[in-house]
């Protein structure tokens, strides 16, 4: 908390120093988020706070592996990250030629993300943080109403995911100054697990009307909400271990 | 923080599944199967597996396993890979596909009532999305959907006892379970009942899919989804098999004449009902819905989305039979068409081919053929004119060519010829007159596409009929100009007369 309180003090300028991606700072709003809370109903209350411009790239991630050994790919703990973490990289210290320095890094456990951020003295962002901020497009705080937005998130879906990624921070900013929250790669939320309910907790309350059919169509009645949704169902399929070859993170930092 | 692990689970994990079937009529449990039915789930457990465990064998559309051959219940391993990749949806047209096995429709699954089934659902690595699968033949919540969902670069394994036979489909069921299907993540399994299905000398696969895409039909590229016309039920496209020309030309299917043909026909949706018919054919009988009972002599039977038929015909006489979804504009204007070629000798006794072709005069003369007449007296008085060539050509070009070259004389790909901007009439306008009095069978290459079908003789038109279309097709669609005179069409007839009669 000390760390956090000295950070917040410190102007953002010497956070880019300390983070190639820099932080850009997010004004606290009211928010109505594509997922129904049971005990939260109306809009959500978000705090203010810092995120990283971009998405970590693979240099970024290579100096904290050597950083933190227990990260490299040959020494981490098979429960903190699957088989394929990091595979794409040439060696367990080395990115060329299978991954470029300035491409977003993937194939990161949420494990691996989060001891990063910690090491920022960060954290991953909450669902509803991001959510909040990806709402955006280039001059509007919530452009979720506007098919452009809609589909230009759909539009990432239908490309071949078998070309290499743009280097990280190459999109356009939206209003609020981040890049590539959409089009680029998955992020990583902390708190992704919610998203998902394990097979046991299914198995209460009412699991029929919670997950199926009417629950199902009723959820997608919106046809705004599908994009999100699909971003959801990605993080719901993942466990802490998992990684993919298309999904990385960034960081946010609180201001209190 | 509780809040969110106490979300309430809407929007998530969302499967279509459980409405797929209604649960077990339990007040029928204690009662035996009625003489003439199969007992249906309740009589379909034959105990547990016996022997080694079987490798299903997977096929890519339009290839059917062969049948299981197995009287005993096995454990059946099935082993399908999903994979999002980018294919043709139509010529120059390409598609981001999701699919069961690299195919649309994905891999076809054989096993036979009883069967215990060990299924192992991998995601490629560089999937972008997460998937599941949903078998109409699984009994259990979901059909496998709960139990198979997957990240990219994993695989999850569920088992089910194949207690129900016939014909079912499976598609993804991960949400946004429209997106999915429409993206072609749909297939069917073969429950085949324990005695088999009766022996035939063909077995095709053929599943109808409607797709959405931002572009128009045939815009070249790559094109998106489109979901507001997903929503709006406005397909694109309507297909056998993922893409058009999928089963036409050099992938036609195939029979001899004599030979009885079995299709299984699926409708993977995700939107439109297909009114499954096969020109020139009479379904000897049909399964409807994949059940287990047959209707005999069919024209066309409907297929729901989320639903397959199996259909068997005995081919008689050689010829093209197209397959089409009988909502008919479904078929020519957005690919619902495919061909089923039988090769064989005529059997005149059975059909003839044209007998008889004499000039009718009706005696209403047709307002719209009002030019047709100027035309022909202008002709008689010397003074033709390339425009009213032109006008009368037309005319005569709607009623007779349009029905294949189309309206605006673009063909359709792989079946019918182009005439718009034709190379093969630019090497030699006089070909419009030959192919006219004598037909064109064989394959030709229009405009760097092969096509290989039939056009008969239209020799029934006058040899001025004939001049005013070929003038009309010359002046038209980027074709070079240029006109046709009935002496000309009178020359060729005369020489064509010979090897008209001389092939037959």
């Amino acid at each position: 908390m000390r760390l956090c309180l000295l950070a917040c003090l410190l102007p953002f300028a010497a956070w880019a120093a300390d983070d190639g991606a820099g932080y850009v700072r997010v004004p606290g709003g009211n928010f109505t988020t594509v997922l129904a809370y049971e005990d939260a109903r109306g809009p959500l209350r978000i705090a203010p706070f810092a995120m990283m411009r971009r998405p970590v790239t693979n240099a970024e991630f290579l100096a904290f592996v050597k950083a933190h050994q227990a990260w490299r790919r040959d020494s981490v703990a098979p429960v903190f990250a699957d088989a394929g973490y990091l595979t794409h990289w040439q060696g367990p210290v080395q990115l060329m030629p299978g991954a470029q320095p300035a491409q977003p890094v993937t194939r990161v456990s949420w494990f691996a993300a989060a001891a990063y951020c910690e090491a920022r003295h960060a954290r991953l962002p909450r669902w509803e943080e991001w959510e909040y901020v990806a709402a955006a497009d280039a001059l509007r705080r919530d452009a979720r109403a506007d098919p452009a937005w809609r589909e230009r998130i759909l539009a990432w879906y239908a490309r071949p995911s078998s070309s290499a990624l743009p280097p990280a921070g190459a999109g356009a900013p939206n209003s609020y100054g981040l890049r590539d929250l959409h089009g680029v790669v998955w992020e990583w939320t902390e708190d992704y697990s919610a998203l998902l309910v394990s097979a046991d907790n299914r198995n209460q309350g009412d699991p029929d009307r919670s997950r199926f059919c009417g629950a199902g169509a009723l959820s997608v009645a919106d046809p705004e909400q599908y994009a999100v949704l699909m971003r959801v169902a990605l993080l719901s399929s993942l466990g802490g271990s998992d990684t993919t070859m298309n999904l990385g993170f960034r960081c946010v930092k609180e201001i209190s | 923080m509780e809040r969110i692990v106490s979300l309430l689970l809407l929007a998530l994990v969302v499967t279509l599944a459980a409405c797929d079937r209604a649960a077990p009529d339990t007040s029928k449990a204690a009662q035996a199967p009625t003489s003439g039915t199969t007992g249906g789930s309740q009589s379909g457990d034959f105990g547990p597996p016996q022997g080694e465990p079987v490798k299903a064998v997977l096929t890519s559309p339009p290839a059917v396993p062969p049948a299981t051959g197995r009287t005993a219940p096995a454990r059946v391993i099935v082993e399908l890979e999903v994979i999002e990749k980018e294919m043709p949806i139509s010529e120059g047209v390409r598609y981001m596909f999701w699919t069961f096995g690299g195919t649309v429709p994905g891999s076809f699954i054989r096993v036979r009532q009883g069967d215990t089934v060990e299924f192992h659902l991998k995601n490629a690595p560089d999937s972008k999305m997460p998937h599941n699968i949903d078998l109409h033949g699984v009994t259990g919540p979901g059909g496998g959907a709960a139990s198979s969902f997957t990240a990219p670069g994993h695989v999850s394994q569920f088992t089910f006892k194949a207690l129900n036979a016939g014909l079912y489909v499976y598609h993804c069921a991960t949400a946004p379970v429209g997106m999915h299907v429409a993206n072609g993540m749909y297939g069917l399994i073969l429950i085949e009942p324990p005695q088999g299905l009766p022996k035939v000398d063909r077995e095709y696969y053929v599943m109808q899919g409607d797709f959405y895409t931002v572009g128009k039909y045939r815009e070249k590229g790559l094109q998106a989804f489109n979901m507001e016309n997903a929503i709006d039920e406005k397909p694109t496209y309507v297909l056998f098999n993922g893409s058009e020309g999928a089963l036409t030309g050099e992938r036609a299917l195939t029979a001899k004449t004599g030979e009885s043909v079995r299709l299984y026909v699926g409708n993977g949706g995700p939107n439109l009902v297909s009114s499954f018919h096969v020109i020139g054919e009479i379904f000897d009988k049909v399964w409807y819905e994949g059940g287990t009972h047959f209707q005999e002599n069919v024209q066309t039977t409907l297929i729901p989305a989320g639903g397959a038929a199996m259909m068997e015909f005995h081919v008689e006489v050689p010829g093209s039979y197209v397959l089409v979804d009988h909502s008919i504009f479904r078929a020519f204007n957005k690919g619902a068409l495919a061909i089923l070629k039988a090769d064989g000798p005529d059997v005149k006794a059975i059909y003839s081919g044209k007998e008889v072709d004499e000039t009718y005069l009706s005696d209403r003369a047709s307002a719209n053929l009002a030019a047709v007449a100027t035309a022909a007296s202008a002709a008689n008085a010397g003074a033709l004119t390339v425009d009213e060539q032109v006008k009368a050509g037309q005319a005569l070009f709607a009623g007779t060519c349009s029905t294949c070259h189309q309206g605006n004389g673009q063909g359709l790909p792989s079946v019918f010829p182009p005439l718009a901007k034709s190379d093969y009439i630019a090497k030699d306008p006089l070909r419009i007159a030959d192919v006219a009095l004598r037909g064109l069978t064989g394959k030709v290459n229009v405009n760097g596409q092969d096509y290989n079908s039939m056009m008969p003789p239209m020799s029934q038109l006058t040899d001025d009929a004939i001049a005013n279309i070929a003038t009309y097709v010359l002046n038209s669609w980027d074709n070079p100009g240029g006109r046709i005179m009935k002496e000309q069409v009178a020359q060729r007839r005369k020489e064509a007369a010979p090897t008209t009669v001389a092939t037959h």
